[in-house]
């Protein structure tokens, strides 16, 4: 039994896309794609939903910063903090305005997981935090809200939440067709937070955020979206979208890992008990008791990330000089043929929407007869890097029935090619295994 | 690395036709376990006749490394006593975590030796490790949670 040699040999495609990227240029900023793995192959690297590559323009940023500006910021007056600082706060606005928002609205935290559990914590906080915090607070007889097809991120946070304070934790369904189910669930006045993804990191799926955003503020919920799969690959603007919070990771947009955002509505910012407390987060200090600084500050305690923030702030102006709108139709067409050329392989069943209507590049699948940990293996000897398991979404995956999916996941730096080279791969992991 | 040190035949032999699948009765020790980062699971149960491992039965739901390894497990502790089976088990986790550099131990390990392969893709270790750690758990669970309430716990013997 040997692995075809010219399955996964397929090199990136030349020069522009016939989506009009000019793939080509793009990648050539990431020395990362264009190393070998395993004998020699080409690295296809189609797990960007787990992390992204980063471009020269990040990582030089980093350094530079690094190596002319570093200080810790918000604190000390000397001209090195003075810089720092404003590198600080100029990477946070410009991070805001990709996503709509200003300045005000965006916390750093370590990742999108971070953002959730703040957003969790300062409401457990609520509780004993005095009577002005009850409009966050949750007891017996509440209900927070999320969907199955969560990351763990945005549903163990809510369980343990739930678990805390003694609400209670309900869900919408999905389809078989991995849409989110609407009339699987009504909320109530008892429903006080309704918590789902912006794009399904198993399925790709888009959920109606309009609709749902509707229906929570029609009871009188707050609502959080989880933006890691969607800030991204389009355009996203959290405003419009009339989401109370929502969380992102830098280490997903092209940005370093360790940054994350959390954007809140102001006026709820402003009014919610702090997660983490500490310096840099206070007004006034004394051995009594302290009362502290306004947010973005009252939820950034400690020296921050900055470095990190800075490459951040750089991964957003990359990907604006490319634009949101050109990477979201490049993905969506390297997602349909995806998913054509993944039809045409016998045994194959994708999980989740099989067109592109409301849904990115998220792709999982499995394939009958072969597991997807020896798809994987199989892709990999390829040089293809796929995700493999349940990505997260273990839940979901067992409404399916199944233990574990492939998962290929795009960028704007993938090509047509790479996209032939994955469906190239599953034939191959079948004809390894002996499944015709 | 090729694919193919990885999937030696014995495995996928094992993988398409396993040994001893299916749970039967009486066991005397039953163990779940799951695979955190994929998923996967195995029920699996052991039945002693005094410290004879009798018979070993399971029900599993994973790749071809778990599910050989599981099928090669059965193969190698059936009509063995318990502490034999445990040093055999010590010997492929030794191979198995050993990154490639652990010379296997041909004699305990026969067939499993066939997963040396594997200890170089460390993302599969534990999918090579499940049926082990349920066979392990399993007996220490007997007299707890077997169809037969006769046999006495392991360690009381
Ligand atoms: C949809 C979704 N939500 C949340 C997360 C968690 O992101 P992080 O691990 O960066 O906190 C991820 C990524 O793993 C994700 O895909």
């Amino acid at each position: 039994m040997t692995v075809a040699p010219e399955a996964g040999r397929m090199l990136a495609s030349t020069g522009a896309e016939p989506t009009g990227l000019d793939t080509e240029k793009i990648r050539a900023d990431f020395a990362i794609l264009s190393r070998t793995v395993r004998e020699q192959r080409p690295l296809v690297y189609l797990d960007s939903g787990a992390t992204s590559q980063r471009p020269r323009q990040v990582l030089d940023a980093e350094r530079a910063f690094l190596e002319h500006h570093n200080a810790a910021v918000h604190r000390g007056a000397h001209q090195l903090a003075e810089e720092a600082t404003d590198a600080y706060e100029a990477a946070r606005s410009r991070i805001a305005e990709l996503v709509g928002a200003t300045s005000d609205d965006l916390v750093f935290t370590k990742n999108a997981t971070e953002g959730i559990n703040l957003v969790t914590y300062a409401m457990s906080n609520s509780a004993t935090a005095g009577p002005e915090f009850a409009r966050f607070t949750l007891g017996p007889g509440d209900e927070v809200v999320v969907t199955e097809m969560e990351h763990h991120a945005n549903l163990v946070p809510w369980q343990e939440l739930c678990r805390r304070t003694g609400a209670t934790l309900r869900w919408y369904g999905v389809t078989d067709q991995g849409r989110l189910d609407l009339d699987s669930l009504r909320l109530s006045e008892a429903t006080k937070l309704v918590a789902f993804t912006h794009q399904s990191n198993v399925m790709g799926t888009v959920p109606p955020v309009d609709e749902l955003v509707r229906r929570a503020r029609e009871v009188g919920a707050l609502t959080l979206l989880d933006a890691c799969q969607s800030v991204p690959h389009g355009p996203v603007n959290l405003p419009d979208l009339g989401v109370d919070f929502a969380v992102f990771s830098g280490h997903k947009m092209l940005g370093p890992s360790g940054i994350g955002v959390l954007y809140g509505r102001r006026e709820l910012l402003e009014a919610m008990p702090p997660f983490l407390t500490g310096g840099s987060m206070i007004e006034m200090v004394r051995m009594e008791g302290s009362s502290y600084a306004p947010p973005p500050q009252r939820f950034e305690a400690g020296v921050p990330m900055t470095s990190q923030a800075v490459g951040l702030g750089v991964a957003v102006d990359y990907l604006n000089a490319v634009g949101m709108d050109r990477i979201a139709a490049h993905e969506r067409s390297l997602t349909e043929r995806a998913l054509a050329g993944l039809a045409e392989v016998g045994g194959v069943h994708i999980i989740g929407p099989t067109d592109t209507e409301h849904r990115g590049g998220a792709v999982s699948f499995v394939v009958d007869g072969v597991h997807a940990h020896d798809a994987g293996q199989v892709l990999d000897s390829l040089g293809l890097a796929v995700r493999v398991g349940h990505h997260c979404a273990w839940p979901l995956h067992r409404r399916f029935g199944i233990a574990a999916t492939v998962r290929a996941s795009f960028a704007l730096y993938n090509t047509e090619s790479e996209v032939d080279a994955l469906v190239a791969g599953v034939h191959e992991s079948k004809r390894f295994f002996g499944v015709s | 690395m090729q694919l193919q040190q990885m999937y030696q035949e014995i495995i996928l032999d094992h993988y398409r036709n396993p040994h001893r699948q299916g749970l039967r009765e009486p066991f005397h020790g039953e163990s779940f376990q799951v695979n955190p980062t994929c998923g996967d699971e195995v029920t699996l149960r052991v039945a002693l006749d005094g410290d004879t491992v009798t018979d070993v039965s399971y029900d599993a739901m994973g790749c071809s490394i778990s599910q050989a390894a599981t099928s090669v497990l059965t193969d190698l502790v059936v009509g063995r006593t318990v502490g034999d089976s445990m040093s055999t088990m010590d010997s492929f986790v030794e191979m198995i975590q050993g990154r490639g550099q652990v010379e296997p131990d041909e004699d305990a390990l026969s067939d499993a030796v066939a997963f040396a392969g594997v200890a170089k893709y460390p993302a599969r270790v534990k999918c090579a490790l499940l049926g082990w750690m349920a066979f392990k758990d399993a007996v220490g669970r007997v007299g707890e949670n077997g169809s037969d309430a006769e046999q006495p716990p392991v360690e009381a013997r």
